[in-house]
């Protein structure tokens, strides 16, 4: 079967994040850029799949700009077979107001309607997400898409089987773990537990070079997006204030107790 | 100006983090109804009939006994045009709910809302907490994750809402529950405990981890890791702390042999009093901490279990 695995380009986690003087969103001129952490480990979990015989084409897609063939070309390096690029580059020219972050506003509807139209296109039996990007922190994709082409939906995955069409997902819920099964064509968003993404081989990215990466732009998609929010501002957070520093354990426990009342 | 507001529970008790995104909602400014889906759970019903809503309304069915997502936002996609707001807590069952409605009514959503400007404006963290941004919803509904921490939890009062039955529809799904493993620990869950003591590489082993589990009796605390020390093996994967693990806003936050990396700070930083145990002065950790004690971990964790 065919697997669909998402790739987003975002800020490294590593990375102090910056927020604008303008406050109109945060620096990504000249900050380092990376997979988003919860992708990698959908894709890990696809080349898992097709290691232990169950997928036959991985396909990872990513919507952005058109550097994001970086993180795709890592994807073929650590397993994906072919790649596809929906570039978001002419909406920046199209929606001047937006242009400087163009690649971050696109909506998580939008992008799941795109999706949806991928879909369409390549009949993959499975769409394996990331639980949510580390910029947006939305958390909205994998559900919006699993709506829209009304198929089930198993989110924050921390493990995966595969009996025929049956898909077993064991969910990470507060408080403990649910486990669901579903039958094919379904979504799936992946949490941290899943796995532990590999790290790519040099033979492997000599060899990813030779693979095909596909760049569309999202106007030759024929899907209509629709603005549904507005970024108004981003600020940086409230600065904590400086603390103090204790002495010893004693006077800790007395500031616990008598200032930050915190403990009995 | 309406609002639903959609309750969580498990088929006998309401979940307080439905009380929580209860203030949410009393905060936008409409008359409330309250959306309890489940299998015999008139008791919820009851229980829910005590707070400041107009009217609860009960589907009760097997359908929704364990509220999966996919009858759960048919149903609610069907209700959804007398309303102006649907809102949610940014539980992992919100989360999984909620965008699916949202898709299915073709609206955006807005996710873990910190707080409320007007009616359609509103705060939430991007990167992790690390920049906060303000949103405005621009569709003819509005539909809202709330961040349970950053609203206070609503009381019940002397109201007896009106209940309403409501019949299930029609669903058919392709995904079915097969069973769940609640945590049975002592302990509280991470990101809903009033302290949480975390650890860092600084404590050297898994044998020497378990130093914070004595503390974390006393204190009723939930223990959590960085990621450093997840990946060394001295805890499980479920205990990190951080942008990539989980985010925590306990009162008490006690950091302890951690350095204090942005990742791990992304996870914790909206903790009430954050208390920093390390012996390296200059650690990034002490930046945030109200209280810095610098120290050997080994020597004022026995203290610290003493005193207390």
């Amino acid at each position: 079967m065919k697997v669909l695995v998402t790739i987003k380009r975002v800020i490294d986690y590593h990375v102090k994040i910056r927020v604008k003087a303008d406050e109109s969103a945060v620096e990504l001129n000249n900050v380092k850029m990376a997979a988003n952490p919860f992708c990698e480990i959908a894709l890990e979990e696809a080349v898992r799949m097709k290691e232990a015989g169950w997928v036959s084409e991985i396909i990872a897609v990513s919507i952005g700009p058109v550097v994001a063939q970086e993180q795709l070309r890592t994807a073929l390096a650590l397993g994906a077979d072919r790649a596809l690029l929906i570039s978001t580059e002419q909406t920046a020219i199209s929606t001047e107001q937006t242009a400087s972050s163009t690649d971050q506003t696109i909506e998580p509807l939008n992008v799941a309607k795109i999706l949806a139209k991928l879909v369409e296109r390549e009949q993959p039996q499975l769409v394996l997400l990331g639980k949510q990007s580390i910029d947006t922190d939305n958390n909205q994709v994998g559900q919006m898409l699993a709506g829209l082409l009304n198929w089930p939906q198993a989110t924050f995955a921390s493990q995966l089987t595969l009996e025929g069409e049956l898909l077993t997902v064991t969910r990470e819920i507060d408080g403990g773990l649910q486990t669901l099964a579903c039958t094919l064509p379904a979504v799936v968003t992946t949490d941290l537990r899943l796995n532990q993404p590999r790290y790519a081989s040099l033979p492997n990215i000599m060899k990813a070079k030779q693979k095909p990466l596909e760049i569309l732009p999202i106007s030759e998609l024929a899907v209509v997006l629709k603005q549904h929010s507005q970024q108004l501002k981003v600020m940086a957070p409230a600065k904590r204030k400086a603390g103090i520093k204790v002495k010893d354990a004693a006077e800790l426990v007395d500031k616990l107790k008598h200032d930050a009342k915190v403990i009995p | 100006m309406t609002c639903l507001l959609i309750a969580e529970h498990d088929n006998t008790q309401l979940n307080p983090a439905t009380l929580h995104a209860l203030t949410a909602a009393i905060e936008l400014g409409g008359e409330i109804d309250l959306l309890i889906m489940g299998d015999q759970c008139q008791a919820v019903a009851k229980a829910a009939a005590k707070f400041a809503v107009r009217t609860v309304l009960v589907a009760d069915s097997s359908n929704y006994q364990h509220q999966l997502a996919e009858p759960c936002a048919a149903l609610i996609a069907s209700l959804a045009k007398n309303y102006l707001h649907i809102v949610a807590a940014a539980t992992t069952t919100g989360k999984n709910l909620l965008p699916r409605v949202a898709a299915l009514l073709d609206v955006g959503m807005v996710s873990e809302v910190l707080a409320i400007e007007y009616p359609d404006t509103f705060r939430r963290p991007i990167y992790a907490g690390n920049a906060i941004a303000t949103v405005q919803a621009l569709d003819d509904i509005k539909l809202l994750t709330v961040r349970t921490s950053a609203f206070s939890s609503a009381d019940a009062g002397e109201h007896s809402a009106d209940i309403q039955q409501l019949a299930a529809i029609e669903y058919s799904t392709r995904s079915h529950f097969v069973s769940e493993q609640l945590s049975q620990s002592a302990r509280p869950e991470l990101t809903a405990a009033r302290v949480v003591i975390s650890g860092g590489r600084g404590l050297g082993s898994k044998e020497n981890f378990a130093l914070l589990a004595q503390l974390a009796d006393k204190l009723n605390a939930a223990i959590g890791a960085t990621r450093a020390a997840v990946d060394a093996g001295f805890a499980a994967n479920d205990m990190q702390v951080g942008q990539t693990g989980k985010i925590v806003a306990p009162e008490l936050y006690i950091a302890v042999g951690l350095s204090g990396a942005i990742q791990h700070l992304a996870g914790m930083k909206e903790s009430k009093v954050i208390v920093a145990i390390n012996k390296d002065a200059d650690a990034a950790i002490f930046e945030v901490a109200d209280y810095g004690l610098v120290a050997d971990l080994f020597e004022v964790l026995p203290e610290l279990e003493k005193l207390l």
